[in-house]
């Protein structure tokens, strides 16, 4: 993988910093007018979401990490692991738990997502951002009410529980931003 | 404006700026202090390890010749102090390589300005003169807060910026969340001084609508004088504007020895770190030779000065074309 000088660091590059691949959020390049120029850098751990702050000598170099998204379909679970197909070269990833972490509860079947993949590896799926899912389980609202003020927990189909308004029932489709796992609308059929 | 081709700055920037200079020059004129210019692409250039310069060559088969832009028109605006040319001034530009951010653009406006028996003291008082005038700032009002670089430091990190204990300055560094100083930095004192100023230090200023600190340790003393009194500090002072470092001025060091001395020490850096060595400038070192008189000196960034006449974030909001357009 190349090597980049902290001249290239920008947000979104990614990099190897001690053994992990990492995506640089901020840098800012500090330089007394009469000394040592500093490069420091705010960056995102990709395997573990942890955000660090280090700081560089200017004009040091380091490991580039060969972290690409693609965009890629969900099959099954299979046990442990959960399978995923690029859909133009039917090639299959399988990834762990700590993989799809909190991804897992908006995993549908066929939905197109985003895997990370560092050195061709999944290290996270990302959902697509608004989801359709069917709830399986909400208690009875109250028929009439279309207030929606207040609302009630929902389970849906892939377990995710969401707060739904008191009108929603077992067995509808609703849509589902899975940024902020709130609910946004009844889906009609 | 998103094209690559377009101003990155609004256009407004191009008159407060173009009012900025003339504010400068008619500050310089009322005072007597002379404009001059001096070349930008010259034969040699400064030793310093921390300033990377672009050079290039100057075309005459087969004996082409390399050509240096200048970090700073220092060394030939001395040549003219030491052909007795009285106190002089010049906004020019100015080239480091590898120097790109919020605050630094490669090629930057520079205000460089010299003045003939002036003592340190004198200087700073000008210096607080003009930046007042062009802010359009009442000196009572203004809250200027001038401090000696030992006072700042170790008020705010209980360290002695000029007595390097490394085993004080280490357990510093654990204990505020810079451990990354103590690999980067190992041995090197200045190395140190540098991370803790721009990492604790610099940021606090912010507090200071304009803040002079003098009285540097001397191993940063640069192209200062170190002080008559004192061997532990130099004859210098900065000047930071809400943080941000905007003016750096010296008891100009006239002893063509000493400097020539400094010039090797940088060079010596320079080898132990696989850099290029740098030719000693000796159009310079004969004007020191010749006599340079007793003066002060100050360079000041106007692009960074612009930012805070402007209220702006960085220096590409006041540039048309930075870096990554030019």
């Amino acid at each position: 993988m190349a090597k980049y000088s902290t001249n290239e660091f920008k947000a979104g590059l990614k990099i190897m910093l001690d053994a992990d691949p990492c995506a640089i959020i901020e840098n800012e390049f500090i330089k007394p007018g009469k000394g040592q120029a500093f490069n420091r850098v705010k960056i995102r751990n990709l395997k573990n979401g942890r955000i660090i702050e280090r700081t560089f000598k200017s004009g040091e170099s380091v490991e580039g990490a060969d972290v690409v998204d693609v965009d890629i379909q969900y099959l099954y679970r299979d046990g442990d692991f959960w399978h995923f197909m690029m859909p133009d070269t039917f090639e299959q990833y399988q990834a762990d738990k700590n993989t799809v972490a909190d991804s897992v509860k908006w995993l549908k079947d066929q939905a197109i997502c985003t895997m990370t993949l560092w050195n061709d590896l999944p290290l996270s799926v990302t959902p697509p951002n608004f989801v359709e899912l069917s709830i399986t389980d909400t208690d009875p609202g109250l028929k009439g009410d279309t207030s929606g003020g207040g609302g009630k927990p929902a389970t849906l189909e892939t377990g995710a529980v969401v707060r739904v308004p008191l009108f929603v029932q077992i067995g509808e489709m609703i849509k589902v931003d899975t940024r902020t796992g709130e609910y946004v609308s009844r889906v009609k059929e | 404006m998103n094209a690559q081709w377009a101003p990155a700055c609004n256009l407004k920037q191009l008159q407060c700026r173009a009012q900025m200079l003339s504010k400068i020059r008619a500050f310089f004129e009322q005072r007597k202090v002379l404009e001059v210019e001096t070349p930008l692409l010259c034969h040699s250039t400064g030793t310093d390890p921390q300033l990377d310069f672009f050079s290039s060559a100057y075309h005459c088969s087969p004996n082409n010749k390399q050509m240096y832009l200048q970090t700073s028109p220092e060394f030939a605006m001395k040549r003219l102090l030491a052909a007795g040319s009285g106190s002089i001034y010049q906004i020019c530009k100015a080239f480091r390589n590898g120097e790109s951010g919020r605050f630094h653009n490669p090629e930057f406006s520079i205000l460089e300005w010299y003045r003939v028996n002036y003592n340190l003291q004198q200087l700073m008082d000008e210096t607080i003169e003009l930046l007042l005038y062009v802010l359009e700032k009442n000196k009572s009002t203004a809250n200027i807060k001038v401090l000696t670089y030992s006072a700042l430091f170790e008020d705010i990190t209980a360290l002695n910026p000029c007595v390097f204990c490394l085993q004080s300055y280490i357990s510093y560094a654990e204990s505020n969340d810079l451990t990354d100083a103590i690999s980067l930095c190992g041995k090197d004192h200045s190395m140190w001084l540098d991370f803790i100023f721009s990492h604790i230090i610099q940021p606090q200023l912010d507090q200071y609508p304009l803040c002079i600190v003098y009285a540097y340790p001397a191993i940063q003393a640069s192209l200062s004088r170190i002080n008559i009194d004192n061997p532990a500090i130099a004859d210098r002072f900065e000047v930071f504007i809400k943080g941000i470092e905007i003016a750096n001025g010296f008891l100009e060091l006239a002893d063509r020895n000493e400097q020539e001395r400094r010039f090797d020490q940088e060079n010596e850096v320079r080898r132990s770190k696989g850099m290029m060595l740098v030719k000693k400038d000796p159009y310079f070192l004969d004007a020191l030779s010749a006599g340079l008189p007793e003066c002060s000196g100050i360079a000041l960034g106007l692009d960074r000065l612009l930012m805070i006449l402007t209220n702006s974030h960085s220096l590409k909001e006041v540039m048309p074309f930075p870096f990554d357009r030019a």
